[in-house]
């Protein structure tokens, strides 16, 4: 890895399980991620595919049956997966901070706006009239009219997409080095996602922090993102700058995963692509490559052999396929 | 980039609730009730014409007259006056029973809905066991144990009491335990102690205080009724349910005893419902019409 001198997270062979009754389901198997300080990272791949459960990870925040069975997180050099809850809430809200998909429901109903954003400045130092005017400053930055004046209000009065500001003025209040952003966008319609991906690109040039941004939508994170991680059934698949990615996919699933992409269709037609075939059980996980069934280039190989991460165009894109054994054969 | 404004001040919520309360008639009925009540029980001993068990040289099972304005019971004594040391009487058993029910309720409530899963059962279960008791049946089995007194009367109320509470707040915790804003809250480092106290409470309160405040008329009937069963405060002490348990005992020779011991329960529980129905459309935000 040639960008370890900067990074800010790198996530190493990390391997989540969560109990079922069936037994444990092996959610993320062998991730390998690196955030450097003040980029953009973007995490897609379809609904179940453990994009949520990295980006939860990162933070410590697993759900009570979740385990990490392997691996490591390091966020400037210290491994969140062994930090105690102590040492978790330390770092949260203060260098890793967090936005949701929902924002009608990412807020305390039944206080106001300012109640809570003063309430999460708890840890910094000066008085209630200083912690307001961060506040409303907060508040005007992410471009909510009349700041000072809405402290006052309760969510309920705000529109989605106004709330969805508010949470991130709130996540970003803190100053973090890095910001977790779940689908922010999902819960939103269109002409808000563009607004709110702007706002996005704008506050990360101002205050320089790390985003990793879990989206379904390609077009926002070509949009948004430096570079992308496609991940697929818990497994990394192809990483690689947008550029690289986005221009020259190596896995065959990110190949797919782009023409089913509606934006890219330009006849009309009654039926849109899909990748046939469903996901594999992830509590028996198959041996050999995770995407070999759905896959049309599958051969011989791919059965036995779990493919490790290949070099393919650029300098830092790696893509999990046999097809890129040898340079450009197969 | 706009100017930001200091000069946010938020509005006192207690003048906005107040003026809310102000634009509700029934609500502010229920308010001078209350507070007659309350004043009435506070200020017992000086606003009682005569004591409450002093018996009279003047006729018995009287109407009510002018010097008596509610007329006499059967030993003579002033009936007012018993009914005004009697409020003072329930109002000190519903504060001392819905002060211990909330508080103990409140507590286990939050601990079951946050707490682990083995805890929640353990602590259903005993709001299971002592809810399958009749609360009157319970009382008298209790006061079969220790004897009949006031303390027995609140102790009695106030168990039975707790588990309404606690499962309310059960219920609601664990609804918010799930919600995206308490996640947001952890993700933002902030500790189980703080999201209990900063961000469950507030929700729950609510709801808690409004049961609690039309609960009063229960506590009260309550009393009342361990007392008319000879089970309560002890004699000659006068509560409503001793007033209306002599009363009965002589209806055939007057209606007045009656009338005096049950008038109050009736003001009381209108008062108590009439208010409790009021703060629960202004303590919840999501209801307000005019903001």
């Amino acid at each position: 890895m040639t960008e370890a001198a900067d990074s800010l997270l790198s996530v190493k062979n990390l391997s989540i399980d969560f109990g079922t009754p069936r037994g444990a389901l092996h959610a993320l198997r062998g991730v390998e991620l690196e955030v450097p300080k003040g980029r953009i990272m973007g995490l897609v791949g379809e609904s179940g595919c453990g994009k949520s459960t990295l980006a939860f990870s990162l933070a410590g925040l697993l759900p009570s049956n979740g385990r990490v069975a392997g691996g490591a997180i390091l966020l400037n050099g210290e491994d969140v997966t062994k930090m105690s809850e102590r040492e978790l809430r330390d770092i949260r809200g203060r260098r890793v901070s967090m936005i949701f998909q929902d924002p009608m429901t990412a807020l305390n109903p039944v206080a106001t706006i300012g109640r809570q954003m003063l309430d999460i400045q708890y840890r910094d130092a000066g008085g209630k009239a200083e912690k307001r005017r961060r506040a409303a400053e907060m508040l005007d930055r992410v471009g909510i009219p009349d700041a000072a004046a809405q402290l006052a209000a309760y969510p309920h009065q705000f529109s989605g997409g106004m709330r969805q500001r508010v949470c991130i003025a709130m996540a970003l209040l803190t100053k973090p080095d890095l910001l977790i952003a779940d689908e922010p966008t999902t819960a939103l319609d269109a002409t808000l996602e563009v607004q709110i991906i702007e706002l996005l690109r704008e506050l990360q040039q101002e205050m320089g922090c790390a985003i990793v941004f879990v989206s379904h939508h390609l077009g926002t994170v070509a949009e948004l993102c430096d570079d992308v991680t496609v991940m697929y059934a818990g497994e990394m698949v192809e990483r690689g700058t947008v550029r690289d990615v986005f221009h020259n996919p190596a896995h065959p699933y990110t190949q797919a995963l782009l023409e089913c992409d509606p934006a890219r269709i330009k006849d009309a037609t009654r039926q849109l692509p899909t990748i046939p075939g469903t996901l594999p059980d992830l509590v028996r996980v198959p041996p050999g490559c995770i995407f070999r069934n759905r896959c049309e280039h599958a051969w011989e190989r791919c059965a036995t052999e779990h493919p490790p991460h290949y070099a393919a165009s650029g300098p830092r894109h790696v893509a999990s396929c046999h097809l890129l054994d040898k340079e450009g054969t197969a | 980039m706009a100017e930001t404004t200091a000069s946010y001040k938020e509005p006192s919520a207690l003048r906005v609730y107040a003026g809310q309360l102000r634009r509700n008639p029934m609500g502010m009925l229920g308010l001078v009730l209350v507070l007659i009540v309350v004043a009435t029980a506070i200020f017992a001993p000086w606003l009682a014409p005569y004591d409450p068990n002093q018996i009279m040289l003047g006729p018995r099972m009287g109407a009510p007259s002018a010097e008596h304005w509610l007329g006499t019971d059967q030993l003579g004594r002033d009936l007012l006056s018993r009914v005004i040391a009697g409020g003072r009487i329930a109002m000190l058993v519903a504060v001392a029973t819905l002060g211990a029910a909330l508080s103990v309720g409140l507590a286990l409530g939050l601990i079951a809905g946050y707490g682990p899963r083995w805890l929640d059962n353990i602590l259903l279960l005993i709001f299971d066991a002592v809810r399958s008791f009749p609360v009157i049946v319970f009382g008298l089995a209790v006061v079969a144990l220790v004897g009949p007194s006031l303390y027995t009367v609140i102790l009695v109320v106030a168990i039975t009491s707790i588990p309404i509470y606690a499962r309310i707040v059960r219920t609601q915790t664990q609804a918010l335990r799930g919600a995206e804003f308490i996640l947001a809250e952890r993700a933002m480092g902030a500790s189980t102690l703080r999201i209990l106290g900063v961000h469950v409470l507030p929700n729950v309160l609510g709801p808690l205080l409004i049961l609690a405040s039309m609960d009063v008329p229960m506590v009260i009937a309550t009393e009342a009724g361990l007392s008319f069963l000879g089970m309560g405060v002890r004699p000659p002490a006068p509560s409503w349910g001793t007033i209306l348990n002599d009363g009965y005992n002589f209806i055939r020779n007057s209606p007045w005893p009656v009338i005096a011991g049950s008038a109050p329960i009736i003001i009381v529980t209108l008062g108590f419902t009439f208010l409790g129905e009021a703060l629960r459309d202004i303590f919840d935000p999501k209801l307000r019409r005019n903001s």
